[in-house]
């Protein structure tokens, strides 16, 4: 719903240059009062970029931005929160160590004084109500305590509090990664009653079906420029996928795999979840995709290290018959070893191999991640480039190929396209499918619905067990949904 | 993939095992403390009395000082090598200029405290390794300590002696100074407003910067304090011993790196307990001499028997919590 | 070739190395350039001892944030009675000696990882607990223990060669080897895994639990051989020998560019850091300052140093 009025922020122009890579390369973007804006596009196309100078914590260039119709011309994080502007990132940004209540605090510097905490407590708890109902959440919890859904839904909710500044401006980076289905509804629901009340927000996400369920106009960029700005019902998603450039859409589809009659190769993994009642297990033949689904957080990880474990000589009462590696979802948790190279990170999983005697070969190393860089598609000028130089999803590809280049037949991946762009997820899953056809076996816990078309056979997960076995042919996302919400029989 | 969903919200299992978790993590000092004592008790039962605990923890008092120091640069994520030293050279301050010449006495010892708020910034500024720094600057603490007394000697003002000598009734002065020592961490660290930042710098630096605050103030502070109870711990201690020694508070680093983590504290992440940080102390000073005296331990095994203790306890807390944490 | 000197400039270790130059220049100009040989040569055969338990403490701080081996000195102290007391003065007996002295570290290491494994205890906890126990045992075994090296030990110790200690020059290729070891073996590009991440490691099929362990029996050992090594130098075992290792080790790592939070490891900087101490220590002799003066002077060259190179560039 689109409330023509007057211009709430404009940015006019706007360049910024980080040594020779032009992140923002002339960007005109407006945002009207009470609208909720889209943004999408492929990691570095310039979206991080462009909320940094939003939200004060990078200059730009050249260009000027317009707030509420006065220039700024000194503008920081505190001048940003000063005009209501607030941003929810894509890496949380809570103290772990610190009760919910007292993270309200850090936000709120005006929350001191004798009662403080219970000012805080309240101001954070009414929000949480406001937009999660149900939440679960208590103000004296440590965050730590917390599992990762909860988190993200005071991290949404603590940007919404108002103490001092009114609130004008939200910007929300990817806030649905990390909420299961149904937080992520109320989330939604909650930005359309706050955008009608006069809120202005933008919205960054992958999942192009949100941006266009909610927002009331969208902004596609790509290498730094905004290349299409229009109402959202002017788009479909095959039409963003297009503006967002670089993919076929076609390719989407998932390609049927070599049939597989279920059984008829060689059992790679069996396992049963620890809180299973029933017989119920996994079952993973050689060649498969099989899917993970469910509700965020409701033991697939679990499983899947379970697995992990097993496979390097733990005991438990599953079998896995070959060797396993894992992609992680979490990168900067689980996946990525900051300090090295492309090629280290990406080998590391075959050091044994990549010797030659004693000692580990260079070479080998060097061929191994030029390999996989043509392979996978990893955007680099030079593999021995320090990891983080990449982007999110080309990190993300990174991972990838350090479980593919490695020996193992099994590969477990704990949802690794969270908060990947969509090019990268099409390159990944045809490559994925190709090497099921080779012979390689795929445990994919995944929280899209869209990936688990990609699937042979999908186990639906509640509460710790299995609730739903489902072939590809009774695979649909209505049974899958319904599925996530029944209890284990 | 939006979703149209009508269902109920999921179940709330996190405050149930949130706050067993909880209770578990802030007994287990006092399950620790409670265990020595019941040693101490079972050998000795005169022990347990009124003369009994004011001797026994007299020690107690600086150990604990010492200990709350350190907590507050482990709350930063740091660690002070240097706080043994310190503390050796503030009792040798406070046995000759304090003694002598008060006003000299306290602005050095104020001095101090700003250096250890510059120290702070250096390491805040320059992204320099705290080990490193104290361990540096821990020479330096004794070099100055031997420079003013190159031998055992001095003596502590007499309001020194005084304060550390008060016998109040019922409860003995050392159980009530550390109640104290405890309420004023507990409170200034965990109950105001400016302690969550604090502790935040030490859990998510990056958020506390984004959110508007200074880190560079929150370490200054975070080392200010440090100072300042390496200050009282020192002085305490004069004011048992009577006299100063530029040795003296050598034992004091790793025993208050020990009495944190009893305490339930961790390196990282701005994970600490004032008040199981003073529990740890006194554990720990009970655990030093006083149990290892009633167990007739022979000399030579003494200091054996102070790790050995040491790992009894942690053991016992690993036991108890039983939590899988990822060392 | 500005960028060439750019680049060579800043690497971290290069500054121990020059500190170390400039520390030796300082005490020349001192005694007008008599004993300048002497100087680097008894240098040299110092610095040693510290470089040996330093690369031991090298790959164990490079584990991650928290590591640290807090047993050398008591290690140090245990292993030397050992060593001499199998040596028994024979000559004979001198590799009977060393592997027992060898062994005695492995057994401190494994007691070590023990303790931070099966009681969960914080590295930091666990090698100091594991102190107080090893120096009890090195007190009432080594009481009354006057036993000399074997002489040939002794003098093995002292040879040199054109004035380079021979240790000097077994242990830089000790180093070398330790610098491949870190940078070219499955074991060492673990231990550097483990350091920046843990978990990441551990998905990334890195056996952990066998990585620590290695690392935590390695510095016994070699806390052990420098234990022997001591006794041999200085002709005579005793609890205190060590005592001066264990902050000596710690900062050499570090001065010498390793990182205190993991995952990077330095190993030239270990001997540019450790000639740089030993340096300072002559110095300030030469000048003839008092204990006092010498540790405040210590300390604080130590802390300028530190801040000259600065920290972790985030």
């Amino acid at each position: 719903m689109i409330v023509a009025g007057p211009k709430l922020v404009e940015l006019d122009g706007v360049e910024k240059h980080f040594g020779a890579v032009r992140a923002l390369d002339g960007v005109d973007l407006m945002v009207g009062r009470g609208e909720c804006l889209g943004l999408v596009g492929h990691n570095g196309a310039g979206k991080s970029t462009l909320m940094h100078i939003l939200t004060g914590t990078a200059s730009p260039d050249r260009g000027r931005m317009i707030f509420a119709g006065s220039e700024q011309a000194a503008y920081s994080p505190a001048q940003a929160k000063r005009l209501g502007v607030r941003c929810v990132f894509q890496e949380l940004s809570l103290c772990p160590n610190l009760t919910v209540a007292e993270n309200a605090r850090v936000f709120h510097p005006g929350l001191s004084g004798f009662n403080w905490r219970r000012k805080a407590g309240r101001l954070i708890i009414d929000r949480l109500d406001a937009i999660f109902p149900g939440h679960g959440v208590g103000a004296s919890d440590l965050v730590q305590d917390l599992p990762i859904g909860r988190r993200q839904m005071v991290e949404v909710a603590r940007a919404f509090t108002v103490t001092d500044e009114p609130v004008r401006l939200v910007i929300l980076d990817e806030p649905t990664s990390s909420l299961d289905a149904h937080s992520a509804r109320q989330l939604l629901d909650f930005m359309r009653r706050v955008v009608a009340d006069g809120v202005s927000c933008i919205f960054i996400s992958h999942l192009l079906g949100e941006v266009l369920d909610i927002c009331d106009r969208i902004v596609v960029m790509r290498d730094g420029k905004t290349v299409a700005d229009a109402e959202a019902s002017s788009f479909d998603r095959d039409g963003l996928v297009a503006a967002m450039g670089g993919v076929d859409a076609h390719v989407r589809d998932a390609r049927a795999g070599a049939a597989h009659v279920r059984g008829q190769s060689p059992l790679r993994v069996r396992a049963r979840p620890m809180r299973q009642a029933g017989a119920v297990e996994l079952v993973a033949h050689e060649g498969e995709v099989i899917g993970l689904a469910g509700l965020a957080g409701h033991g697939q990880t679990d499983l899947l290290l379970a697995i992990y474990a097993r496979a390097l000589g733990g005991r438990g009462d599953l079998d896995v018959t070959a060797t396993v590696a894992l992609v992680a979802g979490d990168r900067q948790a689980d996946g990525i070893f900051p300090l090295w190279s492309i090629a280290e990170n990406i080998g590391v999983r075959s050091l044994a191999r990549l010797r030659r005697g004693l000692l580990l070969s260079p070479r080998r190393e060097d061929a191994l991640a030029n390999f996989w860089r043509g392979k996978i598609g990893i955007r680099t000028p030079d593999v021995h480039d320090n990891i983080l130089s990449l982007s999110g999803g080309n990190q993300q590809k990174v991972l990838f190929a350090r479980a593919l280049g490695s020996d193992a037949r099994i590969v477990l991946m704990d949802d690794p396209m969270r908060g990947v762009d969509v090019g990268t997820k099409l390159e990944v899953y045809d490559l994925i499918r190709e090497e099921a056809d080779s012979g390689r076996t795929f445990l994919w816990y995944t929280t899209e619905a869209d990936e688990l078309k990609q699937c042979d056979h999908v186990y639906v997960f509640r509460n710790g067990s299995i609730v739903a076995d489902l072939t590809r042919d009774e695979l649909t996302e209505e049974k899958v949904i319904q599925s996530s919400f029944e209890e284990a029989s | 993939m939006t979703i149209p969903v009508a269902a109920s919200a999921p179940a709330a299992h996190g405050p149930d095992r949130i706050e067993l978790r909880r209770l578990l993590r802030a007994l287990l000092p006092a399950l620790s403390l409670a265990l020595v004592l019941m040693a101490i008790a079972w050998l000795n039962p005169r022990a347990i009395s009124y003369f009994g605990f004011t001797l026994m923890l007299n020690l107690a008092i600086p150990i604990a000082l010492a200990t709350i120091a350190q907590m507050f640069v482990i709350a930063g994520n740091d660690l002070d090598l240097s706080i043994g030293a310190f503390v050796g050279f503030v009792g040798c301050v406070a046995a000759t200029w304090l003694r002598e010449t008060p006003l000299v006495g306290i602005l050095v010892l104020l001095g101090c405290i700003a250096v250890y708020a510059a120290l702070g910034a250096l390491i805040h500024l320059r992204n320099l390794p705290s080990i490193v720094v104290t361990l540096g600057m821990s020479f330096v603490w004794q070099g100055l300590a031997i420079l003013l007394l190159p031998k055992p000697g001095g003596k502590a003002p007499d309001w020194l002696l005084a304060i550390m000598g008060v016998k109040p009734p019922v409860v003995p002065f050392p159980i009530l100074a550390a109640l104290v020592i405890a309420a004023v961490a507990y409170v200034g660290l965990m109950r105001t407003s400016y302690g969550a930042i604090l502790r935040g710098s030490g859990g998510n630096a990056v958020a506390i910067g984004r959110a508007g605050w200074s880190l560079l103030k929150a370490k200054m502070a975070l080392f200010a304090c440090t100072g300042l109870f390496g200050v009282l711990s020192g002085l305490a201690l004069i004011g048992i011993t009577t006299s100063a020694d530029a040795n003296i508070g050598n034992g004091y680093t790793l025993l208050s790196i020990a009495g944190v983590i009893l305490g339930g504290g961790e390196f990282v992440g701005g994970r600490v307990s004032p008040i199981g940080a003073v529990i740890g102390a006194l554990t720990l000073a009970l655990a030093a001499s006083p149990l290892l005296t009633f167990m007739h331990i022979p000399p030579d095994w003494q200091v054996a028997a102070n790790g050995a203790i040491l790992i009894v306890v942690l053991a016992a807390r690993v036991l108890i919590s039983r939590k899988d944490v990822e060392r | 070739m500005m960028s060439a000197i750019g680049r060579i400039a800043a690497k971290p270790w290069i500054w121990s190395f020059a500190g170390a130059l400039l520390v030796w220049l300082a005490a020349i100009v001192f005694t007008r350039g008599y004993g300048a040989g002497g100087m680097l040569t008894a240098a040299l055969s110092l610095a040693v001892f510290t470089v040996v338990v330093g690369v031991g403490q090298m790959f164990v701080i490079t584990l991650g944030p928290g590591n640290v081996d807090l047993s050398l000195p008591a290690n140090i102290g245990l292993a030397s009675a050992v060593a001499m007391t199998v040596m028994d003065g024979d000559d004979g007996r001198v590799a009977l000696g060393l592997l027992a002295a060898l062994g005695c570290g492995f057994a401190v290491g494994v007691v070590n990882y023990l303790l931070i494994r099966a009681l969960r205890i914080p590295p930091i906890i666990a090698t100091l607990s594991a102190s107080f126990v090893i120096q009890s045992i090195d007190i009432s075994y080594g009481r009354g223990l006057q036993i000399k090296p074997p002489p040939g030990f002794a003098d093995f110790t002292n040879i040199q060669l054109l004035g380079i200690p021979i240790l000097a020059i077994l242990t830089v290729a000790f180093t070398a080897g330790a610098g491949v070891v870190l940078h070219r073996t499955v074991y060492g590009r673990s231990v550097l895994a483990i350091g920046q991440n843990m978990r990441a490691a551990r998905l990334a099929g890195i056996r952990v639990g066998w990585i620590r362990f290695a690392t935590y029996a390695l510095s016994g050992t070699l806390g052990g051989l420098d234990g022997a090594l001591l006794a041999g130098y200085f002709r005579g075992a005793n609890v205190d020998i060590g005592n001066e290792y264990l902050l000596a080790s710690i900062a050499v790592v570090v001065i010498g560019g390793t990182s205190v939070a993991g995952g990077k490891a330095n190993v030239p900087g270990i001997w540019g850091a450790a000639l740089f101490l030993v340096l300072l220590l002559t110095m300030l002799n030469t000048f003839g300052v008092s204990a006092g003066v010498r540790l405040v002077l210590t300390g604080l060259i130590i802390v300028a140093v530190i801040t000259a190179a600065g920290g972790q560039k985030t």
